[in-house]
């Protein structure tokens, strides 16, 4: 689509701060989040799933559990479509999809499901889930990402690495990539010092408060329902509908509201389970995931292992860096090592850079986005091993940052050059900030770090109806992940002239527009936005329209402005202004309803960079690490809504505390998760949390109307990487493995 | 004719090149151009892959439009959370 050359700079309701929508909602109970659908004659599912981390199914008997009184349905791989066929490479989305949904005749990771119930109730139906009896032949396997990629590593599915893949590597390797430029032998050999190092991190999970839930019905016509917590209700439809044989338009999805996603709700796990069980007892079947399922069988970030080597003159100058990254994604094609390669140097211009990564499989469940995925586990190491560097050289990390900052025109380290971006102001906005000049106390350390991320833009689909009233109603197909309807709102207000308060947003289910991506990539804000500034100026286009009939003056000579329609000049005529509510009471006799509407793929989302500082204290005698104090600068483009840029730059920096400190997957000798709760997978609690500030940078992005980027994902990239900076000052020693607990820091410190 | 460079782990498909002309006038062009100049590349084109056009990323859109002097490269394609 053409860039909107009508940016905008003066506003009067952009940049406000007026109270969420679904506020009341929320804090009264009367949202209604994934597991408030209720059906009459629902019945409850439950999902049978392996304890081994890989063994070959050898038989499956559900005889005593059907027996079972008020088990009314089993289902296993049989049930689901016979059309979807594995290839190799990336053609095989759907079928990787279903396997992962319910295991075929081999079970991949601990945690896979194999079959699933449908019973009068959630207990019975739980307790048929024990009944199944399975046979299983053990196989080897491997969980972590460096015996995953060695000789003789058992390989988690032949034929699955897509062309990328150079020969040679270990089958599962399923993707590579490499890029850079100029030389960096050379670049290596102009440094004044060169630091090589390696660094390790556990996969994490999104640790979303709701967990998976859902309420399907589908007939045996083929038509059905399916209400849902999900970031993308639209893709929700179109790989149910494949992977039931269904066709797509037949199913309608409804998003419900989401108690927190962050990448972790872009894909289908129970879903099509809830359909096929609908389907079979003719139905409403309703499943709700325990908080051990949600962490044995939902998507985690990707582990991974990587080797970094930067080169510096004494001056601060970058001379080469050069990275290779391996990412674990489990049992499934999709670790974002390209990505995770792409990321790692972008915040610096550099005459020499290569970067590999790779995509890894292994015995675990299905990696998913966290955020930025990938881009914070490369901060982490590439910023580690500046700050080493800066140390080193007795240089200020924030001038060394700046003097190597990428900037537009800079060449950027995945290739194209940069077009507008903010990182400069963002260096700037920390080394003048109060912060960054505090004084610390022995024991204590403060880390720098840089992030980056690419943000998305994608399909996007918006109508905006207007009431008899004046008030506006305006359908999205984004599900509101972070705040985007307050957000909608403004824009719209801005545009149309008229209060925040006379317009709701809703997400709207699958029959009532056309496809949205997945609200992810934060995308929401920026596109979804775009589209409903572009609807916005459809509807103004109509309301001029019926004021040029009214008037007997040509369309183009009535303009909008503050909420009315009024001539564009003098020569126009003189007539007085036609407010909102004026032409839309009347609109029924003057051409019918009026509707503004707009449908396009935006492709200018604007990349985005990120500065955070943290100060932390290391207790030698424990290893426990008290963060002190966290400042987040970020580039927001334009901030529509404060408060909500600012709540993304907070929840960015406190998951990225818990990642950094004490979150992680720990698998036994076994290949079975060992930590699948609350209690022993540890995220941060409020005792644990500074107050963090924040800072909003807004260097606008062109191709926005109002110079948005998104927000929700840069704020993860650089905190791994700041906290690992501050806890190596504060402990004395260098900490190359996340997460950086009690016990490592101990081990860190016994090992100096 | 449009510049367009690949990223590196690419070379092995293009006899070392890293830079290919096309003709085209928008990203479709560019993608079948690129897939023509090397059957090898189809597979990976086909799989999904971004493209960025005078320093912008177009994540999926095939009718924008590319100039002769545009600056392109081709790129992993893009997902977020």
């Amino acid at each position: 689509m053409a860039l909107d050359d009508q940016n905008k700079s003066n506003f009067k309701f952009v940049g406000t701060r007026p109270k969420r929508p679904d506020g009341i909602d929320k804090v009264t109970g009367r949202a209604k989040f994934g597991a408030d659908s209720y059906a009459a004659g629902m019945l409850h599912g439950a999902i049978v799933r392996s304890p081994h981390a890989h063994a070959r199914i050898k038989s499956i008997d559900t005889s005593e559990a059907e027996a079972l009184k008020g088990v009314k349905a089993v289902v296993t791989r049989a049930d689901f479509s016979k059309d979807i066929k594995f290839t190799s490479g990336k053609d095989s989305e759907d079928w990787n999809v279903l396997e992962n949904v319910m295991a075929d005749d081999r079970v991949l990771y601990d945690g896979h499901a194999l079959a699933a119930i449908a019973a009068t109730s959630a207990l019975i139906a739980r307790d048929a889930v024990k009944l199944v009896k399975v046979e299983y032949e053990i196989l080897p396997h491997v969980t972590d990402v460096d015996e995953a990629m060695a000789v003789g590593a058992p390989v988690i599915r032949k034929g699955a690495p897509d062309k990328s893949v150079p020969p040679g590597l270990h089958e599962n390797v399923v993707s590579y990539y490499e890029s850079g430029h100029g030389d960096v032998e050379v670049g290596f050999q102009e440094a004044d010092l060169i630091i090589e190092n390696s660094f390790k991190t556990e996969a994490t999970h999104q640790g979303y408060i709701e967990p998976h839930a859902c309420l399907a019905s589908l007939g045996s016509d083929g038509k059905g329902e399916l209400w849902c917590t999900t970031q993308g209700h639209f893709k929700f439809q179109k790989v149910c509908a494949a992977l039931l044989g269904l066709e797509t338009s037949q199913l309608r999805v409804t998003a419900s509201e989401i108690g927190g996603g962050f990448g972790g709700k872009t894909t289908v796990f129970i879903e099509p389970v809830a359909l096929a069980l609908s389907r079979k007892t003719n139905r409403p079947v309703k499943i709700v995931m325990s908080r051990t399922e949600v962490f044995r069988a939902t998507g985690p970030t990707a582990s991974t292992s990587m080797d970094i080597k930067i080169g510096m003159k004494k001056d601060g100058t970058i001379t080469a860096g050069q990275g290779t990254f391996r990412l674990q994604g489990g049992a499934f094609p999709g670790a974002p090592g390209g990505m995770t390669a792409m990321c790692a140097f972008a915040p610096y211009a550099l005459k020499n850079v290569h970067q590999i990564g790779y995509s890894v499989m292994s015995n675990r469940p299905k990696q998913a986005a966290y955020r930025a995925p990938g881009s914070p586990m490369a901060a982490f190491a590439v910023e580690s091993v500046i700050d080493a560097l800066c140390k080193k050289l007795d240089l200020d990390p924030i001038e060394v940052r700046l003097k190597n900052a990428s900037r537009k025109g800079t060449k950027a380290s995945y290739g194209p050059t940069f077009e507008e971006i903010g990182l400069v102001e963002c260096l700037e906005a920390a080394k003048s900030h109060s912060h960054y000049k505090a004084p610390l106390k022995a024991g204590q350390g403060r880390g720098i770090s840089c992030g980056f991320w690419f943000n998305f833009g994608g399909e996007t689909a918006v109508s905006l109806a207007l009431s008899e009233d004046g008030t506006v109603q305006i359908s999205v197909g984004t599900p509101d992940i972070g705040g985007s309807r307050a957000s909608i709102a403004l824009m719209a207000a801005e545009e149309l002239g008229i209060p925040y308060d006379h317009i709701r947003c809703t997400v709207a289910d699958t029959a009532t527009l056309g496809y949205n991506e997945v609200s992810h990539g934060s995308r929401v804000t920026y596109a979804t936005g775009l589209a409903t500034i572009k609807a916005a100026r459809d509807a103004i286009r109509k309301l001029c329209k019926r004021a040029a009939e009214k008037w007997g003056i040509p369309e183009e000579a009535v303009k909008w402005e503050d909420g009315h329609a009024i001539p564009s000049g003098p020569n126009a005529g003189d007539f007085e202004p036609l407010s909102l509510k004026s032409i839309t009471e009347k609109m029924g006799k003057t051409g019918g309803p009026i509707v503004g509407h707009f449908e396009a793929t935006p492709e200018g989302a604007g990349v985005s960079f990120a500065t955070h500082i943290v100060d932390a204290e290391v207790d030698p005698e424990t290893g426990k690490t008290q963060i002190l104090r966290y400042t987040v600068i970020q580039d927001a483009g334009k901030a529509i809504h404060p408060s909500y840029v600012e709540g993304q730059f907070q929840g960015g920096a406190a998951q990225g505390i818990g990642w950094a400190l004490n979150e992680e997957y720990i698998y036994g000798s076994d290949g079975r998760l060992q930590n699948a709760g609350f209690l022993d997978y540890r995220i941060p609690l409020a005792s644990d949390l500074p107050m963090i500030d924040t800072v909003i940078v807004e260097v606008p992005n062109p191709g926005h109307p109002y110079g948005v980027r998104g927000v929700g994902e840069t704020s993860i990239c650089p905190p791994l990487a700041a906290i690992a900076n501050a806890v190596s000052q504060a402990a004395g020693v260098r900490l190359t493995e996340l997460p950086m607990s009690p016990p490592r820091i101990l081990a860190a410190l016994k090992a100096e | 004719m449009v510049q367009v460079n690949l990223w590196a782990g690419l070379r092995r498909f293009t006899d070392g090149h890293d830079v290919i002309e096309v003709e085209a006038r928008n990203i479709g062009d560019i993608l079948k151009g690129v897939s023509k100049a090397y059957p090898a590349l189809k597979e990976i084109i086909d799989g999904g892959v971004s493209v960025s056009v005078d320093g912008r990323i177009i994540s999926s859109g095939v009718t924008e439009p590319v100039n002769q002097d545009s600056e392109v490269f081709l790129l992993q394609q893009l997902k977020g959370g």
